[in-house]
């Protein structure tokens, strides 16, 4: 495993770095030193058994939690997030897996709540839903999705779909960086595949995309880079092509005693 | 979007047929319910309720409780419950009578004050439900007893031990803001109507409709307000979106705290409208005013279509919620039927516009 930085990509400073970032809470230690960055364009996998901290490290690089002890560095300067709104304003967006949908709503409704585009003035002023329509339609086009209609609820769409349109939203608002809190887990063969497509074309716009996922196959689909989590510190990362699925599923459950349950179960996990 | 064209069609998505886009209108259900009340009396009353002076006749109560449903329906949609809008009837009708009575306040200060206060009662309302989390079914229950409670208390101050205060009428005498809450707008217009005969007359030439009241006005201006605010607006997505997932709202921006707090108010503000409205019509107030209103309100609010969960419904629909409330409670003195069928068929109607919300809910998500 190799911690070099990747040919070509030298030249790329990384849009949100966190160095040595550690979370306590209380006496427990949820974080204990963990260092990620993202380029712009990349697509950078965080993997991580359940309770290795992969949702506190989220937590805190979308400003919901502060970290008790590093630095995070936004195009190189130090920031403090106060709130996940100070993320937002820097670029960094989540879609987390609740993705933050209604689905008595429209997906136009959906796209654009909270930031509604507006026209008028005083008492005049109104939601300019032709453009909110058009705008949506258009951007779940790009995201290769064709919608019945803007004015289609939420609901009636599958996992997946609701996965991109979150996907869209976040990339429409100015997303630099995006944090997809285990988009496939939920979902189908089918499903997996359309939101890995997706993940593909928000790449190739230039954002950086920070993948987290407990599956190595999903992860080796579309990442660029991978880093393992495990017990609140990073295993180091590696870049796509240096390191292979078997050897990132070991450093996921901690190495021998996944061996040797692999080797009963005849290397089919 | 060069890549748009090689996106395939899903087959298994048919084409949406109008009557099933119709469906999903929450409002459906009520303008559908209202065409059959109105087929129903057609039927069986006497031909004098769909006379220009009957429709006056149910629309009066029916605008009276509009104007409340309206408020219940936008809070509904906004996921909170409000019982206390009955009682608020009675405080804001105690505060208003003192005001112009007891300290003799023009109409210009009296209302505004009214209005300070029960909107000051919404956001105490409104500000527990958030703060504690408590359901607010609850904690508008209390308010239901305590406001009740303080609007008797307060009248016996204010009269010396009795439960009525009375002059109203006198009091706001010549005042020039009467005329906007209190008779019927446009009397010149069914002056000159009866004149060439449009209007029915009385024996002597007067027009038996001397006008609109003015509550009716209140209420359609109400519910194409609210129409507009909810559908055409970004606080209506607001709206729409603290009702249907408060986190997923929050999550996206949407200010939640100050739209609840605000429907709180908005629902405080519509029971205050009615008791000016009424208390000036009245001359007088006392305890029982507005007495279970708050249940017949969330009754017109859900028969439009309004989800008890929230995130879903309409202000249209709770004006024909409203409407079909009206002809029901009038118009069976129009017919054979006793008069106390009333309490049955709202029941009934509750019952199915329940059922049917719920179906229709299911369509609009795609759950099964």
């Amino acid at each position: 495993m190799t911690t070099a930085p990747i040919i070509g990509m030298t030249d790329v400073p990384p849009i949100i770095e966190m160095s040595d970032i550690e979370k306590h809470f209380g006496n427990i230690i949820a974080l204990a030193g963990v260092s990620f960055d993202v380029r712009a364009g990349e697509c950078h996998c965080l993997l991580g058994d359940n309770g290795a901290g992969k949702s506190t490290f989220i937590k805190t690089m979308s400003g919901v939690h502060k970290p008790t002890k590093g630095t995070i560095r936004v195009n190189g300067a130090p920031v403090t997030f106060g709130s996940p709104r100070d993320a937002m304003e820097a670029g960094i967006a989540t879609v987390f897996q609740d993705l933050a949908m209604i689905p008595l709503m429209s997906v136009t409704r959906n796209f654009f709540m909270g930031r509604e585009p507006t026209k008028g003035r005083g008492p005049f002023r109104r939601m300019d839903i032709k453009a909110a329509n058009a705008t949506c339609v258009a951007a779940m086009r790009s995201m290769g999705i064709n919608l019945r209609g803007p004015d289609q609820a939420v609901g009636t769409l599958s996992g997946g779909e609701r996965q991109t349109v979150a996907i869209a939203r976040a990339v429409h608002f100015g997303a630099k960086v995006l944090i997809l809190d285990e988009p496939t887990s939920a979902l189908g063969v089918r499903q997996t595949s359309n939101v890995l497509a997706t993940i593909d074309r928000v790449r190739k716009q230039g954002v950086g995309v920070v993948f987290i996922t407990h599956n190595v196959r999903h992860a080796m689909a579309v990442g660029d880079r991978f880093t393992v989590l495990n017990r609140g510190r990073t295993l180091g990362t590696a870049a796509r092509g240096d390191i292979t699925a078997e050897a990132l599923q070991d450093m996921m459950a901690g190495g021998q005693d996944m061996a040797l349950l692999e080797g009963s179960l005849g290397g089919t996990v | 979007m060069a890549d748009t064209t090689h996106i395939a069609k899903d087959e298994r998505i048919g084409t949406e047929s109008f009557v099933s886009r119709l469906m999903k209108r929450p409002e459906l259900g009520a303008i559908a319910g209202a065409i059959l009340v109105t087929l129903f009396f057609l039927f069986t009353a006497d031909g004098a309720m769909f006379t220009l002076s009957g429709v006056m006749n149910f629309m009066t109560p029916a605008a009276q409780l509009g104007i409340l449903a309206i408020g219940a329906a936008l809070l509904m949609i906004g996921g909170e419950f409000d019982l206390s809008i009955g009682s608020m009837i009675a405080f804001a009708g105690l505060i208003f009578a003192a005001c112009v009575v007891t300290l003799g306040l023009p109409l210009i200060i009296a209302i505004p004050a009214t209005f300070a206060l029960a909107a000051l009662a919404g956001t105490l309302n409104g500000a527990i439900v958030l703060k504690t989390g408590l359901p607010s079914f609850i904690v508008t229950l209390a308010f239901l007893f305590i406001l009740r409670g303080i609007s008797l208390v307060g009248l016996k101050l204010a009269t010396d031990g009795s439960t009525q205060l009375r002059g109203v009428r006198d009091a706001v005498e010549g005042d020039f803001l009467r005329p906007l809450f209190s008779g019927d707008a446009f009397p010149g217009l069914f002056a000159w109507g009866a004149q060439v005969g449009i209007v029915e007359t009385f024996a002597n030439g007067s027009p038996k409709v001397p006008g609109i009241p003015v509550e009716i006005l209140w209420f359609i201006a109400l519910t194409l307000a609210a129409t507009w605010v909810l559908l055409r607006t970004p606080y209506g997505n607001w709206i729409f979106a603290s009702g249907g997932d408060r986190a997923a709202a929050s999550n996206s921006g949407v200010p939640v705290r100050r739209v609840k707090i605000s429907l709180f108010v908005l629902t405080a503000c519509c029971a205050t409208l009615v008791a000016i409205i009424t208390v000036l019509d009245a001359g007088s107030t006392d305890a029982r005013r507005g007495f279970m209103k708050e249940f017949e309100a969330i009754i017109a609010a859900v028969i439009g279509g309004c989800l008890l969960t929230g995130g879903y419904g309409s202000a249209i629909g709770a004006f024909f919620g409203s409407i079909i409330f009206g002809m029901v409670v009038i118009g069976l003195s129009y017919t054979d039927f006793d008069q106390d069928w009333f309490q049955v068929f709202l029941g009934g109607m509750l019952l199915i516009a329940v059922l049917f919300n719920n179906y229709i809910r299911k369509r609009v998500t795609g759950e099964r």
